[in-house]
């Protein structure tokens, strides 16, 4: 990077900033804040839209797949509870049609069984069970004549709640049965009886198995504390202990989302069954029921992965590649900067090189032919000269060596103070040295010169060299102006308290409206091929650098007016 | 009785061109000064000289100028440049205006000197040129002058 520091030494490109590609501080800075606020910008839409479409999705098809289920579940409960009602109900007519003392007639009550069993199927067996608890007629294959229930708890609870349905148990021959009872209230003789059946799970067996369920799925009944009271296809047998563990209750179908005891998840839809004990249940596998879920799920987020990581490459280098050439635009740009100033300061050295030796060119060839002369005399002659002769050629020769003494050390006096500082500054004297370099232009050309300095005029912090460049420049520039016989008037002011004014006016060709704002641009000329236009610019930055301004004001054919604004203490 | 060759130095540097005439004068050339470009004017038009040693840089009409108008003028002037100050681009010029020679200050005199003679050297050699073309046309021989006259012009301008 080129820094024109404070004090002008310009200051070359440093060789360690290049070639470190990205990693200088700056431009790893750059390169970090682009590239995350490209990232941000193009990653967060695409990563917000595709979870969002992940979640609605999501959401969708899970209410989808929930659906069914919970549909299932509730036309199950509806079947079951259509069943059990059916077999109450008809209990609860044969109750009512048939008396008591018929009832516990054997005979009679064998009869009913039978039909019951034609009409209905499903009935194991069928038996009577008296206010006391003792069952005093009995149809069907257990031999319970006789048998007291009065602790049992069905016993109480049909006594309580008038119908009695039972958990599943293993009954005749291994086959899991349940049973209904009902209460017939009889009147103040015998107060009730209860009729109490044994029915065979195979209809709910059935039912279950008309569904038709996945491969993977599995529907079953289970008790309130969870034991199985229907086969399974996975969960284990009927009277099991199924594996899912309690279902908290719920009036209407229910859907949950739950893990096995493998922690596989599954999706469970349940339905209590009311007046029993039962809970159907129907269990599907997540992986099949939404297996086409899952595939997009997974499409989606290799989309997004890929996506990502593209995109993060291409931002990385494209970010990578611009913030390069910006580096090296910079560089190249502080390389041109750095050679405009150095050139810049070269042919400002070699005009006044040049003036100088033009300058003492006279005072040598005066010199020259006086030492000729002096020769001459001798030779021709034969006899030294008179004595007034060679003190006049002496003299001659001596004033122009003064002449060429002044020069050189006004040069000198040039060349030293190039080095920057700050001191204090006489802007008067200042202005009167550098009109000197100019001197016999203005002669050769006629060119009137006023110079208006105030007495004990305040000197002023600044740098001396740099000043000394700045009024060249604006003279050098103010004699290219005008015409041979024209006029430049130099004036110093004091502006205000802290700014004092230099100002160079000339009545030469003037700067047409359109260019004065571009004058002090650099590489801005209107002298053709003989101009660099550098010298503006540099001035303008001089002038800034210095803590001032640089203004002008001009019309064509009126000439042109640069002021020079400079602070009495120097402030950067 | 031969005549002398006649020679105008001009230059604004009083001390320089007084010495130097001096010193011609000692190597028997006729030296006369002036020290603006309106004196040498009006000076030739007093009494044309031989060669005009010219400086480029003085106040008033400068140098390229005075050549410029000795040329156009005095044709049969011959003028040498001798100055301290000047460039490529104004050799250039100078010699494209007619200048014999261009001289650098400080200047050797002997050298200075031959130039002066060869300046006025070629100035006899083109008096010549112009009689003889003078001479083929009044003898008819229309087309021999007019290439005499193509060389002096091409050599003059």
């Amino acid at each position: 990077m080129v820094t024109d520091s404070p004090d002008n030494s310009i200051v070359a490109p440093g060789n360690r900033d290049i070639g470190r590609g990205v990693f200088h501080s700056r431009y790893r800075r750059l390169w970090w804040y682009s590239v995350s606020f490209t990232a941000f910008v193009s990653l967060t839409p695409l990563v917000i839209m595709t979870f969002v479409n992940f979640y609605q999705y999501e959401k969708t098809l899970t209410a989808e797949t929930i659906y069914p289920i919970s549909q299932l579940a509730s036309n199950s409960r509806q079947f079951m509870e259509g069943f059990l009602e059916e077999r109450r109900a008809a209990l609860a007519y044969i109750a009512n049609r048939e008396s008591y003392e018929d009832l516990c007639d054997p005979e009679k009550l064998n009869r009913v069984f039978l039909n019951m069993e034609q009409s209905f199927g499903g009935f194991v067996d069928l038996g009577v069970v008296d206010s006391d608890g003792n069952q005093c007629s009995y149809v069907g294959r257990f031999e319970l004549e006789g048998k007291s229930y009065k602790e049992q708890d069905w016993f109480q609870e049909v006594c309580i709640k008038g119908v009695y349905v039972s958990d599943v148990f293993m009954g005749h021959r291994n086959f899991p049965h349940f049973v209904i009872a009902v209460r017939k209230d009889d009147g103040e003789k015998r107060g009730f009886y209860i009729l109490r059946a044994t029915i065979d799970t195979e209809v709910l067996d059935r039912y279950i198995s008309s569904l038709d369920l996945r491969p993977s799925s599995d529907a079953f009944l289970i008790n309130h504390e969870g034991i199985l009271q229907t086969r399974s296809r996975y969960n284990g047998k009927a009277m099991d202990q199924c594996p899912i563990g309690t279902l908290p209750f719920a009036s209407k179908a229910e859907v949950l989302e739950m893990t096995d005891k493998e922690g596989e998840p599954r999706i469970v839809g349940y339905a209590y069954i009311g007046q029993s004990p039962f809970i159907f249940v129907v269990l599907k596998r997540p992986k099949y029921v939404m297996g086409s879920w899952l595939r997009l799920r997974s499409d989606i987020f290799w989309l997004l992965g890929i996506s990502v990581v593209l995109i993060m490459a291409v931002i990385l280098w494209s970010c990578t590649y611009l913030v390069n050439r910006i580096r090296e635009a910079d560089y190249s740009r502080g390389k041109a900067l750095y050679h405009m100033q150095y050139t810049n300061k070269m042919a400002s050295i070699g005009r006044l090189a040049a003036g100088v030796a033009h300058e003492i060119n006279n005072p040598l060839a005066i010199i020259n032919e006086n030492a000729g002369l002096l020769k001459d005399l001798i030779s021709i002659k034969d006899e030294p000269p008179e004595s007034d002769r060679l003190l006049k050629i002496a003299d001659t020769v001596l004033k122009s060596v003064g002449r060429c003494s002044k020069i050189t050390h006004r040069l000198l006096g040039f060349a030293k103070r190039m080095d920057p500082l700050t001191e204090h500054v006489a802007v008067g004297p200042l202005l009167e040295e550098v009109l000197s370099f100019q001197g016999k232009e203005a002669e050769y050309r006629s060119i009137t010169i006023s110079l208006d300095i105030p007495e004990d005029f305040p000197a002023i912090e600044s740098d001396r060299g740099q000043l000394q460049q700045v009024f060249l420049n604006l003279l050098s520039n103010a004699f290219s102006a005008v015409d041979d016989g024209g006029r430049i008037d130099i004036s110093l002011t004091q502006e205000d308290q802290r700014t004092v004014a230099v100002t160079i006016r000339d009545d030469g060709r003037g700067i047409p409206e359109e260019y004065i704002g571009a004058i002090f641009e650099p590489f801005f000329s209107t002298k053709g091929e003989y101009g660099t236009g550098l010298g503006l610019s540099i001035t303008f930055g001089i002038v800034e650098r210095l803590g001032g301004s640089i203004s002008v004001q001009s019309k064509v054919g009126e000439g042109a007016s640069f002021t020079v604004r400079l602070p009495v203490i120097r402030r950067s | 009785m031969r005549k002398k060759l006649k020679v105008l130095l001009v230059d604004d540097e009083q001390e320089f061109v007084e010495t130097l005439a001096d010193r011609l004068q000692m190597r028997d050339l006729e030296a006369s000064t002036a020290h603006n470009g309106e004196e040498a004017l009006s000076v030739v038009k007093g009494e044309e000289p031989d060669v005009i040693v010219l400086d480029l840089k003085m106040p008033g009409i400068d140098g390229i100028e005075v050549l410029r108008r000795v040329k156009k003028a005095y044709p049969k002037v011959e003028v040498i440049i001798l100055t301290g100050h000047g460039s490529e681009k104004d050799e250039e010029e100078a010699r494209s205006l007619g200048a014999f020679d261009y001289v650098k200050k400080p200047a050797d005199l002997d050298t200075l000197v031959s130039q002066i003679k060869n300046a006025f050297k070629q100035k006899l050699k083109k008096l010549e040129r112009l009689s003889m073309a003078v001479t083929f046309a009044e003898a008819g021989e229309f087309d021999t002058a007019r290439e005499m006259m193509k060389g002096e012009k091409e050599k003059g301008d």
